[in-house]
């Protein structure tokens, strides 16, 4: 497999406080060990097949293909696993580890909940005690996912501090952390963090592409012309990348949420708008002032509602293999709709950002395929996007 | 208090930069170190206490140049020939340029620097720039460490080694890890530097005991929960309570 470094290019790296350092050492060493075993790799296998419903499908989506007349458009249809996004396969991956490594004990952040409810589901499959933190603001505009947590077994916390949204999330695990550490893992749910977390999570989200190139390349007999994802930390986009990074006719295209409008200040678009900085274990880049204080973001994803981006990612763009774009709120609840009436599915509002550029840029790619990667089922937020178009519906 | 070291720390800003110059000038007449905190609004390392600190500081307009400023101006008591040092994180240093930022130490007389998210493994890329203008990168050790102690101690160059007194965040707590005496042996094999212990350390008989095991108290969390209640008043309060601590 590919190298087990702690850096892309000059991001990466281990920026936690030494309280947390051997077990951020206990993994690197445990995942070094796993990640090339065999029976390791089988027993994911097996539960990527049979419990997550894996292989996902590529499905063409040939209305939207022949309303907006330019490429032929793919979904890679993450929403179709258990539980709902592409969360499951870095869950069970972590989850898997987490109780070889004889960990009692789950920790997890989560913005959307999809993250929480994947993690207390792999808890209850796995036997393992789970504490979720989820931002207040966010409990309350995805409380169907905090319910739902709790009907799993797990205890959910909300977190009142800061922004009170998934960046505080953050900081409150990683406080939790290091209150108990012997017997938890932190089950990060994007590819960021500390190494190795941003190697682990997209080796486990790299199930996407992998599968993805085999399903095209069945489909069309040739690559695509572009694999789009929505990104907030990244770790749907980084695992639909992934095994087409080492095509270059493949252009790789991130959407990041542009909120309320990139000229505005209320949005999480951290390519557009961010510097290089270390925050969060890792040196990548954020969205912060000039003292390198990290600026509130809005996203009306909450999912996507993060001021940073995982380290690969930062390193891509930095060499230019992978373009990022922003999308606005406006444009993914567009996307969000049409996508519905068009073939009948509902992306999660996250998943509608990459669907709201690939309705901008189809004509682009005429004559050949784009792949859209559908990272999540949108059932979690008709509620909010109901408000949203002043609707006032209860859940 | 014989030659145990007393360390306190206060978050700068809180409630203003004039008023964090005069309590470091109160406190350091009673510490061998005042560590003062510049604010970051996501101070994961910092309990309930000092973050609320941070984020006061933070909404009145307290950035990194206003606290250097402020330092600058500061009348540190001769009494203990008190050492000034910064606490923040590492998000804040890089952006304002590790160079600058320990040229600007060594201007204000900033003696070291504590960052609680830069473990050794990272702290090459900092330490050249601040030991360039004298300026040293403390040490920081847990109860966690473990076989981790030796490689980390030796490279404590001055300052003090910062050891934490038990696992969970800064604050306030009645119980520290059981084998704390220990582990301070151990960083005593590996470094001359004094190891003081901080991390929930708030009553006299706490220090007291801390004192017996260690070269030095690290107190951060009561005194900016003093400042927390007593605002601009708080010098008077501050002094009252430094004195059950050194005594």
């Amino acid at each position: 497999m590919n190298n087990y470094n702690s850096k892309f290019g000059q991001f990466g790296g281990q920026y936690v406080p030494e309280i947390l350092m051997s077990a951020v050492g206990e993994l690197e060493d445990a995942y070094g060990k796993y990640r090339n075993d065999p029976t390791f790799n089988a027993e994911l296998t097996d539960l990527y097949n049979n419990y997550a419903g894996r292989p996902s499908l590529l499905y063409y989506a040939s209305n939207m293909t022949k309303d907006l007349g330019g490429a032929k458009i793919y979904f890679k249809r993450e929403d179709l696993n258990h539980t709902g996004s592409h969360k499951i396969n870095n869950v069970l991956g972590q989850a898997l580890l987490a109780k070889k490594m004889g960990k009692k004990r789950l920790i997890a952040e989560t913005g959307a909940g999809q993250h929480g409810v994947a993690t207390a589901t792999a808890a209850a499959l796995f036997g393992l005690e789970c504490e979720i933190f989820m931002g207040e603001v966010d409990t309350e505009r995805q409380a169907l996912n905090v319910y739902r947590m709790r009907l799993l077994g797990a205890k959910v916390n909300a977190v009142t501090s800061g922004t009170r949204t998934l960046k505080d999330a953050v900081n409150e695990t990683m406080r939790e952390w290091t209150r108990r550490v012997q017997d938890t893992h932190y089950l990060i749910g994007s590819a960021m963090g500390p190494h190795p977390f941003p190697t682990m999570v997209r080796d486990f989200q790299s199930v996407i592409s992998r599968e993805a190139k085999q399903q095209i390349l069945e489909a069309e007999g040739k690559l695509p012309k572009a694999v789009i994802a929505c990104i907030g930390g990244g770790s749907n986009a980084i695992g639909a990348f992934y095994h087409f990074i080492g095509d270059k006719g493949v252009e790789l295209i991130g959407a990041e949420a542009a909120g309320k409008g990139i000229d505005t200040p209320h949005h999480a678009a951290t390519i557009a708008h961010g510097r290089p900085g270390i925050f969060h274990g890792m040196k990548s880049i954020f969205c912060q002032d000039e003292d390198g204080q990290i600026a509130p973001c809005h996203s009306i994803s909450a999912g996507l509602d993060y001021p940073g981006i995982g380290p690969e990612h930062a390193e891509l763009h930095t060499q230019k293999r992978a373009n990022y774009v922003g999308i606005t709120d406006d444009e993914a609840v567009g996307a969000f709709e049409y996508l519905s009436r068009t073939e009948g599915i509902i992306p999660a509002i996250e998943s509608a950002h990459a669907v709201a550029y690939a309705i901008k840029s189809a004509k682009k790619y005429k004559g050949g395929s784009i792949i859209v990667n559908i990272s999540g089922r949108g059932d979690k937020d008709v509620a909010s996007i109901a408000r949203y178009k002043g609707e006032n519906i209860n859940e | 208090m014989n030659n145990k070291k007393f360390v306190s720390f206060i978050t700068a800003g809180d409630p203003s930069l004039d008023k964090t110059k005069e309590f470091i000038e109160v406190l350091s007449e009673y510490s061998d170190f005042v560590e003062v905190g510049i604010p970051f609004s996501d101070p994961i390392a910092e309990g309930d206490v000092i973050e609320a600190a941070n984020a006061r500081a933070l909404a009145g307009g307290t950035t990194t140049e206003k606290v250097f400023d402020m330092l600058k101006t500061v009348k540190l008591s001769p009494a203990k020939s008190c050492k000034l040092v910064i606490l923040t994180y590492i998000n804040p240093v890089f952006a304002y340029g590790y160079d600058k930022f320990g040229k600007r130490c060594k201007e204000c007389g900033v003696h070291g620097l504590v960052i609680p998210d830069l473990p050794f493994e990272e702290r090459a890329e900092v330490e050249g720039h601040l030991n360039k203008y004298g300026v040293h990168l403390i040490t920081l050790l847990a109860p966690t460490s473990a076989e981790r102690i030796k490689k980390l101690a030796s490279v404590a160059s001055g300052g003090f080694v910062y050891l934490v007194s038990s696992m969970g965040t800064t604050g306030v707590r009645t119980k520290f890890d059981s084998d704390l005496a220990k582990t301070v042996a151990q960083i005593k094999k590996s470094t001359k530097i004094p190891v003081c212990v901080g991390f929930g350390i708030s009553t006299p008989e706490q220090a007291q005991n801390i004192r017996k095991i260690a070269d030095g108290v690290i107190v951060g969390s009561a005194i900016v929960k003093i400042i927390a209640e007593h605002g601009n008043n708080s010098s008077a309060y501050i002094k009252e309570y430094i004195q059950t601590l050194v005594n």
